[in-house]
């Protein structure tokens, strides 16, 4: 809890406009969004897709810029670093893995390529060691022998092994945060808890602090230490992933836990209400909850003011008037 | 193999309304098709869900296809048969099968929100499925329509809305509705949900449910999430490779799984309650169906496939194991299983 976060975000705000001249509106993809990334620490941040967590990923990459709030790098506001020299200096301590390993490594370039890139883009080695490095890289994330992985390409490779490419060149750069956007949603059933344990073990031996976004709550809860859970916009609850998931406290968690089908509890009687509503509660919101339309726990004021995140237990706090009130 | 016990006809009509015997699908011509399918037998029985998983490319879709016959060259049936109430469905002629499908059995897909025409009204897609299959005039099909929106919750004011105004999940019931319009005795689900959300995905599982106890079809649902199926389908068979690997019912899979790939893909799912264990999926990925594994398919990636156990290792990798019933109702098909191993 006390070592420090080498990436913070304050107030994260961005918004898209959507709609002609004439009806102009705009979607709040992120909103007010506040957290921190610690080292050895797996975050993990949950919603349904359109939640705003891919967008939040992005804006840590440096992929886009906030509309307002703040990214810390260590202290430092990057939100609106420009320099080249600085944005590269970022991102060679932010990395990203992407959720399709089909479309993120060009096809005609071998295994090598794509790992002793970033090796030379960001000078992290002498020429003569890339060679060694490289291989010491894919022996990292489970290919072996590297020496025949680094000179096949992408199409010989499977899913699964695309995707330790991928994180093999995001480790290059000895990066001390990696965003995971939904790295195992695309591969197949029974290599997805290999690339999960790939992270916890990278978690563990080299402190690298992991943003996992994932609308996968039982992965998660496999690997992720902390949960953020995204809707509309807005971070609704946050804590340890255990507590939050043991006793949830925002109703959209609970809708969420409800929805996921667990053969360990199976019960017949599972059943969740059935949606009315089906406009995104991130277009021009206005005051008030934006879950309110669906929740089961409304009362009054839900429709007229928009509740904070409160911190209800230790460590776990709530956008919610019902089940987290500010005191 | 599956030992076909005879039964008079009148009670066959009763147990199986699909019945696949050695089914057989190639891809590709020359010297190295793609047998996708390699001698399939399985039952969808009158109203129940069958749930068929496996992991990409091991043939479910490729299945589901041809149960609909709609594959295509380079895709062909190699052999064996497709028998839907007692009627083999290959050497049909192309109306026949027109008539079939629709009527008889209907097609969910994973993409299926994307199948609407965005420049047709909701209810003139149903007015042309309908049309196409009976006699039924517009103002009719657009009754029906909007009868069978209300099944599946929408509003039946709805038919007059173009697709881009529906949500995913919504464009998603839509076709199911659709799927019904002709009240067919099975409906494919092939991964009907994986495009969307964990909360809209159990809406319309949950729907489907319904439907099903109103409607009274049988359900083929194919996917790749074994623990959907634990909760949704009567009986599920495993797919590996082209072949069946173990059928048994839902509860019994759940309690005690035979084939170690079965075992495998259960412990690939991390529990949302209870102690978290360290997992270990499945090691390897599956094979080439160009040039599969001698032997039981399974064999490079089982754990209980060992050089040291000279005599069973000489089986599992140069002979095919067939299934076994392990149990009234629980096929395997495991060397293992067969010398009790297991």
């Amino acid at each position: 809890m006390t070592a420090a976060a080498p990436l913070e975000v304050k107030s994260l705000t961005k918004t898209f406009a959507l709609g002609s001249a004439v009806r102009r509106a705009r979607v709040h993809a992120v909103d007010d969004v506040s957290f921190e990334l610690r080292p050895g620490t797996i975050t993990a941040l949950v919603g349904e897709s359109g939640s705003g967590k891919s967008t939040v990923a992005r804006l840590l990459a440096h992929l886009y810029e906030p509309s307002s709030g703040s990214v810390l790098f260590e202290g430092n506001d990057v939100s609106h670093v420009r320099k080249r020299r600085d944005v590269l200096r970022y991102r060679s301590q932010v990395q990203m893995i992407f959720q399709d390993p089909f479309g993120s490594l060009n096809p005609v370039k071998t295994v090598r390529h794509h790992v002793e890139r970033p090796l030379r883009i960001h000078k992290i080695v002498p020429s003569d060691q890339i060679e060694q490095r490289v291989h010491e890289l894919l022996r990292r994330v489970g290919l072996v022998p590297p020496e025949d992985i680094a000179a096949k390409y992408p199409h010989e490779l499977s899913g699964g092994q695309r995707q330790r490419v991928s994180i093999a060149r995001a480790l290059a750069v000895e990066p001390k945060v990696v965003l995971a956007d939904e790295p195992i949603s695309m591969l197949d059933v029974s290599i997805r808890i290999g690339i999960l344990n790939l992270m916890s073990k990278l978690k563990e031996e080299h402190g690298i602090a992991f943003l996992y976004v994932t609308h996968d709550l039982a992965s998660a809860r496999y690997v992720a230490d902390d949960i953020l859970v995204m809707y509309a916009g807005q971070i609704v609850e946050r804590g340890p992933i255990e507590d939050v998931l043991a006793a949830p406290l925002h109703p959209y968690t609970r809708l969420l836990l409800d929805a996921v089908p667990d053969p360990a509890t199976k019960t017949e009687a599972q059943q969740i209400e059935l949606r009315t509503g089906d406009a995104s509660a991130a277009v021009d919101p206005t005051e008030g909850c934006r879950f309110r339309a669906r929740c089961p726990l409304a009362i009054e004021v839900c429709s007229q003011i928009t509740p904070t995140l409160v911190e209800a237990s230790p460590r776990q706090a709530a956008r919610c008037h019902v089940t987290a009130p500010a005191t | 193999m599956t030992i076909l016990v005879e039964q008079p006809s009148s009670s066959r009509r009763q147990t199986g309304l699909l019945e696949l015997r050695g089914l057989a699908v190639e891809y590709g011509y020359g010297e190295r098709p793609a047998r996708a399918v390699d001698g399939v037998d399985l039952v969808v029985r009158q109203g129940e869900v069958l749930g068929l998983a496996g992991e990409s490319g091991c043939g479910k879709t490729t299945i589901a296809n041809t149960v609909m016959q709609i594959l295509r060259p380079p895709a062909r049936i190699a052999g064996g048969s497709i028998l839907f109430e007692g009627e083999d469905l290959v050497g049909k002629s192309k109306e026949e099968l027109r008539r079939y499908r629709w009527r008889n059995v209907s097609m969910v897909l994973q993409s299926a929100m994307n199948a609407l025409n965005p420049v047709m009204r909701v209810g003139d897609q149903f007015v042309d499925a309908m049309q196409a299959h009976e006699k039924i005039n517009r103002k009719q099909a657009l009754a029906r329509a909007g009868e069978l929106l209300e099944h599946v919750g929408i509003d039946r004011r709805r038919v007059n809305a173009y697709p881009h105004q529906l949500s995913g999940g919504m464009r998603q019931r839509v076709v199911i509705a659709m799927a019904l319009a002709l009240e067919p005795e099975l409906i494919i689900l092939d991964e009907p949900t994986t495009a969307l959300d964990v909360v809209v995905q159990r809406e319309i599982l949950q729907q489907v449910d319904a439907l099903k106890r109103d409607f009274g079809f049988a359900v083929l649902f194919i996917t790749h999430d074994l623990s959907l199926l634990l909760e949704f389908a009567d009986r599920i068979a495993i797919m590996y490779a082209g072949e069946i690997v173990e059928t048994s019912s839902a509860e019994r899979l759940a309690a005690n799984p035979q084939h170690p790939y079965t075992q495998g893909l259960l412990s690939s799912f991390p529990p949302l309650s209870g102690p978290i264990t360290p997992l270990t999926g499945i090691p390897g990925s599956p094979p080439d169906l160009r040039d599969p594994p001698k032997g039981c398919r399974f064999h490079p990636r089982c754990p209980h496939c060992v050089p040291e156990q000279a005599a069973l290792y000489a089986k599992q990798t140069t002979e095919r194991p067939r299934l076994i019933q392990v149990e009234q109702g629980h096929e395997v098909a495991c060397h293992l299983v067969a010398e009790g191993l297991l």
